[in-house]
């Protein structure tokens, strides 16, 4: 007699899953956002390092304390807040108070994330609106871009010789100096932490791409906007893609998966809308950069797009349009 | 996501692990158990009694039900029970029990069916006892009696065996090619059908290349090269994949002047035209991380899923879950001891690192399921409407248009349970649908009524 087996699991299919889970996907995204952390230790040093330090410590405990608090199962072990506050910590200057960029965690994890119910309830980025949040209370500090040795000379010469902070090239732009765009792609200029280095953000986009984190329709779009929108404007498009916050935003943050659409067409209407509403505000607007307000705009339309660009369906009648 | 050209899939990753092992015929085990609803449509009723002694080869059950598939015994031997019990399928069935004599000796009924015309060769098909082998089990003679004749112009031999693990299709293409091509004729020649397609995926190169050699003087046979992404075998996948045409929810391949029939029926059909043994034992694949000796095996229908297993050298962990088919979208089972049915392709055993469930988490609206769903569905928005239990979202996203291929659950990093949950509120939807439509008939009768009652009252 054949042994029996009894008493076994039994489930919906399918009875296999993709190794990538939750978990996998946050990590690559730190991963990819190792280079330009690099290039930032190497222009702004330790600060580079403490201020992450202290981001990610604050979202991790801000996220552990609201599940608790909220009776609700623990998630930190997604490593999404993780990624929240590297991503904020990148999208502040090297010389803000450690107890406001903490308020800027308290705003994007608390607020937006688990008020609305946490990980995939948000309607916006976190990180986005913890920067926002911060630039318009503490509008000074936000805006105050420290000048170190590694920087190029033309951000040194305008600042003057003994400058200790000074303005972006996005700022100099306004009164008509261009810093030189090969300074700019390798990061050898001011600004927020993570954003200085074009190249190192270039870098880590392309593996999320590689591994499949995110698609190129978002990135390729937002920047490709930026560029058209430069040329038309009569400026240099690579340096508009070089600076401020648009490889940042375009790579990381506008990719956001539960404030981005999910479909390749919707994501191409997410992405050419951020790269307009980028260039609007550079060039008209009062704020010298805005690819957090352009994201930020367009993270509020995205249930709407989501529902303009619905699947043509294989199965149904007219691919299901009414 | 999709490219007009093609339908969107999965890449799982294949462990075919038995791909090259012959297809070894099965020892006769103590007791076959056989079941009377081995196919979609009527069971069967057992036209044998306890204490008969039967034949390999002797037809045990059959039901005149226009939707059926005759069972016939795959033993010689005495019947010694005819039990009520829950069959594999998860429903009481009537189960015919036969103890072998090991002497296998083959009925007299077992002779090569006289094929004439169209109408004797669907008798034929049908006396044969085949079904869909891959696993939907629609009776193969309801498939060739379409209704509309004149309209069907493609037979399509779906070989892609896209499952992961399951290897009998292509041994079987590596081993009795010349057979199936044989079945290919002969289903276009009765049937009057133009062309045949035989879709196979580019994962079994020797297939294809033994297939492309038997049919390189047939001009009307095409040997379908389809995509390593599944479910290249999912019949509205392989008919858009070979012809380019949508197959809609709801409708027959026949609507779309199709009939797709899976390799191995091909394969048993001939096998009947030529000796008249009709469907007595089915090819599977052995395999999973518990089995100690993984292979392909040729089994008697009836035998005890626990003595296949130990046939192929039984396990060597403690089991925790017993998948028949495969692992996208086959059946989880409770317990082994049920007999062998002819919709059964693949008995996978795995351990616990397999069957644990992962704990689901929240959606992260990545889109993975949308860009792998070959239906271009939203299954994350399905899911949530099924949690909100709102109907109307359902409708809206066209829940029913689902073929329940699994892409979705496979490929959700949350890990939450998308096909199921898309299943159980199609289920739902389907209910309603069907309720909705019986008021309604129900109330139209009714005002007919009442309308007839009030004229006859006018003219009194």
């Amino acid at each position: 007699m054949s042994t029996k087996h009894t008493n076994l699991i039994v489930s919906s299919s399918p009875h296999v899953c993709d190794p990538v889970d939750t978990k996998t996907i946050m990590r690559a995204v730190v991963i990819a956002l190792v280079p330009a952390f690099a290039v930032s230790c190497s222009v702004f040093g330790i600060t580079a390092l403490s201020m992450v330090a202290v981001c990610v410590a604050a979202c991790v405990l801000f996220e552990a304390a609201c599940r608790k608090l909220l009776n609700r199962p623990q998630t930190i072990g997604d490593w999404s807040a993780v990624v929240t506050g590297v991503i904020l910590a990148f999208n502040l200057p090297s010389t803000l108070p450690y107890w406001m960029a903490v308020i800027g965690c308290f705003a994007a994890l608390v607020l937006v994330k688990q008020l609305f119910g946490g990980l995939g309830q948000n309607f916006a980025n976190p990180a986005i609106v913890g920067r926002i949040v911060l630039f318009i209370a503490f509008a000074t500090p936000m805006t105050n871009w420290e000048i170190t040795p590694r920087m190029s000379s033309v951000i040194r010469e305008a600042a003057g010789a003994d400058a200790v902070t000074g303005a972006t090239p996005l700022g100099l732009l306004n009164k008509g100096i261009e810093v030189p765009v090969n300074d700019m792609a390798i990061g050898f200029i001011n600004g927020s932490l993570g954003e200085i280095s074009a190249v190192a953000l270039l870098l880590g986009g392309i593996y999320l791409i590689y591994r499949k984190v995110i698609t190129w329709e978002i990135p390729v779009a937002f920047l490709a906007t930026v560029a058209v929108l430069a040329v038309l404007m009569g400026q240099n498009p690579l340096f508009h893609l070089c600076a401020g916050g648009a490889m940042l935003g375009a790579f990381f943050m506008a990719t956001d998966y539960v404030t981005s659409p999910m479909t390749g067409k919707g994501k191409l209407i997410f992405g050419i809308g951020c790269g307009i509403m980028t260039m609007l505000i550079r060039q008209f607007g009062s704020y010298p950069e805005g690819v957090s307000f352009a994201i930020l705009l367009m993270n509020i339309l995205t249930p709407h797009i989501d529902n303009w660009t619905k699947t043509k369906l294989n199965g149904v009648q007219n691919g299901g349009a009414k | 996501m999709s490219s007009g050209k093609h339908l969107n899939g999965i890449h799982v990753n294949h462990s075919k692990n038995t791909a090259g092992q012959a297809i070894i015929p099965m020892t006769l085990p103590e007791k076959v158990y056989i079941p009377m609803s081995q196919h979609i449509g009527a069971p069967c009723q057992p036209i044998v009694a306890v204490g008969d002694h039967v034949k390999v080869g002797q037809k045990i059950g059959d039901n005149e039900a226009p939707v059926c598939a005759p069972i016939h015994s795959s033993v010689s031997g005495d019947v010694v029970a005819i039990s009520k019990a829950m069959s594999q399928m998860g429903r009481v069935d009537t189960i015919i029990e036969i103890v072998p004599d090991g002497k296998q000796e083959i009925a007299e009924t077992v002779v090569p069916p006289v094929v004439t015309d169209k109408a004797s060769f669907i008798k034929a098909v049908r006396e044969s006892g085949v079904v869909g082998l891959g696993g939907a089990t629609f009776p193969m003679s309801v498939k060739f009696n379409v209704r509309e004749p004149a309209k069907v112009d493609t037979f399509i031999v779906n070989a892609a065996e896209c499952e992961p693990f399951i290897t009998v299709d292509h041994q079987n293409m590596l081993t009795h090619g010349q057979e199936i091509v044989d079945g290919v004729r002969a289903v276009l020649k009765w049937l009057n059908v133009e062309r045949a397609f035989i879709g196979i995926e580019t994962n079994k190169p020797d297939a294809i290349a033994k297939m492309k050699e038997l049919t390189k003087d047939d001009s009307n046979i095409t040997i379908a090269e389809l995509r390593q992404v599944y479910p290249q075998g999912a019949e509205r996948v392989i008919i858009y994949e070979t012809t380019g045409r949508h197959l809609l929810a709801g409708k027959l391949p026949a609507d779309v002047g199709c009939i797709v029939s899976n390799v191995t029926s091909v394969l048993k059909m001939q096998q009947f035209l030529a000796t008249g043994m009709p469907l007595v034992s089915k090819s599977m694949t052995v395999d999973g991380n518990c089995v100690a000796n993984p292979q392909n095996v040729d089994v008697p229908i009836g035998t005890p899923l626990c003595d296949v297993i130990e046939f192929c050298g039984g396990t060597t962990k403690e089991v925790k879950k017993i998948v028949l088919g495969g692992p996208m979208m086959g059946r989880a089972i409770p317990k082994d001891e049920y007999g062998v049915i002819k919709g059964n392709s693949a008995i996978l055993c795995f351990d616990e690192t397999f069957a644990t469930q992962h704990e689901a988490s929240a959606c992260i609206s990545c889109g993975k399921c949308v860009r792998g769903c070959p239906m271009n569905l939203m299954p994350c928005k399905l899911a949530k409407a099924w949690e909100q239990q709102n109907i109307d979202m359902l409708r809206e996203y066209h829940v029913t248009t689902c073929m329940e291929c699994g892409c979705c659950g496979y490929s959700c990093p949350a890990r939450k349970q998308l096909n199921f949950e898309i299943k159980l509120a199609k289920q739902w939807v389907m209910t309603e649908d069907r309720k909705a439509a019986d008021k309604a008939k129900a109330e139209a009768e009714a005002a007919k009524a009442k309308a007839e009652a009030e004229k006859e009252g006018g003219n009194k």
